[in-house]
């Protein structure tokens, strides 16, 4: 891996809930830092904190102390406007549950963040068009999302991730509601894809098959980092994970 | 702040600084009105008490039209018939306005109709938290949302409020044709109808709105977060 500038860096970061009168501490201090084109899965049981890290990474929650930066920007300081720019121009999303909005044609998907980016329609439309053929969708462009499998839907949403051009791409459980086949070439085709726009992807995931494409993997445990592996690090026999001694 | 890579394009701060995400107003108005497309059956239900109340308010209006057209004819006959419908006319009176009790019904109608829209509406919104969570993690503004379900309620107050006027307006000509007969009917100022018409409209969509208000508020202040979340 080159040595570059990180593009995402996480120091000290808590995060605490209050669930009725029990204050809940999700992130008991992370720092993690990820360099720019790598593509980092984040791996940890339910409830280890791995969604919090994920969303705090996104700009979706804010850490209740510690702080985390976006290409060195301390993304706690941007207003509103700023944020919705960095989530419409430099993140792209990408969920468990597709979230591929029901009223709207793939294209339509896809062409959204581009609109909301200011671009013109008729570019959109040939943008939209390329990287839907990009993730094997083409000729399902005019398609509803009720029409299409999950193994597509998903396709529309990395697609819709691209649109913009994003410099991260976060996906949360991408392969959760996909079946093994399907999965992988969600997995595949992620990996391809961030390789080819050269965007960094951070995963939040429990899913074995994940690991074979990462460039690093950070295990959660109980709201701290349990440990970071690099590829080589990692052996993967039949369904089970073993670090090599 | 130091900005390289990533905020390098960052635009600078101007006056137009909060013109950095856009949504044209076709583009909002084409989402809005696919929406109602998609739930086109729940938008009905949602509509059917506005068009309800519009309705018995035009009811009521275009019915003191038709009163008014025959008193202003001045036929002692289209009077005295009146009286006989048991309208309070003195000797001198030249028109007939809505008796408080009629302004209380239509007003309690009218009120027991935002509610209705409230409640639905914020359903609604609770149907859609994935839907607003995800355009928001692509970048929509809370303002995008809230125009959305302005617009949507601004439509769906139009088709209904203009639906419940035209059944009020018929109902009320048809009753009056019954009591009084097509010579009492001939009477009535088509602009006093059309006034009627856009009075009872106008109400509609100002209820509508007034309804979606909240749940708007509600559905734009909803965090990105919220798309996150698995349950279904």
């Amino acid at each position: 891996m080159p040595e570059t500038s990180n593009v995402v860096r996480v120091s000290g970061v808590t995060k605490s809930f209050t669930l009725g009168k029990i204050e809940v501490q999700a992130l008991k201090g992370v720092d993690l830092e990820i360099a720019r084109g790598e593509y980092l899965s984040i791996m940890g049981p339910s409830g280890s904190g791995k969604s919090t890290l994920f969303n705090m990474i996104g700009g979706l929650d804010k850490p209740s102390s510690g702080k985390v930066f976006i290409d060195e920007v301390d993304i706690a300081q941007l207003d509103a406007y700023e944020l919705a720019w960095l989530r419409c121009r430099k993140i792209g999303y990408i969920f468990q549950t597709f979230n591929i909005i029901q009223v709207m044609t793939a294209l339509e998907n896809v062409t959204l963040p581009m609109v909301f980016a200011g671009m013109n329609s008729d570019a959109t439309v040939k943008k939209g068009l390329r990287l839907l053929e990009q993730v094997g969708l083409a000729d399902r462009h005019s398609h509803k999302p009720f029409e299409l499998s999950g193994g597509q839907q998903q396709r529309v949403a990395i697609a819709r991730a691209l649109a913009n051009d994003p410099a991260i791409i976060l996906a949360d459980e991408p392969t959760g509601n996909l079946d093994l086949t399907t999965g992988e070439e969600i997995i595949s085709l992620l990996k391809r894809l961030s390789q080819e726009h050269r965007v960094t992807v951070i995963s939040a995931t429990h899913d074995i098959k994940m690991l074979n494409v990462s460039d690093r993997v950070v295990w959660i445990r109980d709201g701290r980092i349990d440990k970071i592996e690099n590829r080589e690090e990692l052996s993967i026999s039949i369904g089970k994970i073993r670090v090599r001694d | 702040m130091a900005q390289e890579r990533i905020f390098s394009d960052y635009p600078q701060k101007t006056a137009r600084g909060n013109r950095l995400v856009v949504l044209p107003f076709g583009t909002s108005l084409e989402i809005a009105f696919k929406s109602i497309k998609v739930r086109f059956f729940r938008v009905l239900i949602t509509t059917l008490s506005l068009v309800l109340a519009v309705s018995f308010l035009s009811f009521v209006d275009v019915s003191n039209d038709i009163a008014n057209g025959m008193l202003a004819s001045g036929d002692p006959d289209l009077r005295q018939s009146l009286v006989r419908a048991g309208y309070d006319l003195g000797p001198q009176d030249v028109n007939v306005a809505s008796t408080p009790k009629q302004r209380w019904i239509i007003i309690l109608s009218l009120l027991v109709c935002v509610v209705g829209i409230v409640n639905a509406q914020l359903m609604a919104v609770t149907e859609r938290f994935r839907e607003i969570g995800t355009m928001k993690c692509l970048g929509a503004l809370d303002r995008f949302v809230l125009r959305l379900f302005l617009l949507e309620a601004g439509m769906q107050g139009m088709v209904g409020a203009a639906c419940g006027a035209i059944a009020g307006t018929l109902f009320a000509l048809a009753g009056a044709l019954a009591r009084f007969g097509a010579e009492a009917v001939q009477q009535v100022g088509l602009t006093d109808l059309a006034v009627s018409f856009a009075w009872a409209t106008a109400t509609g969509v100002v209820l509508s709105l007034l309804g979606v208000l909240y749940p708007a508020w509600v559905a734009a202040r909803m965090q990105p977060v919220e798309a996150m979340r698995v349950e279904q």
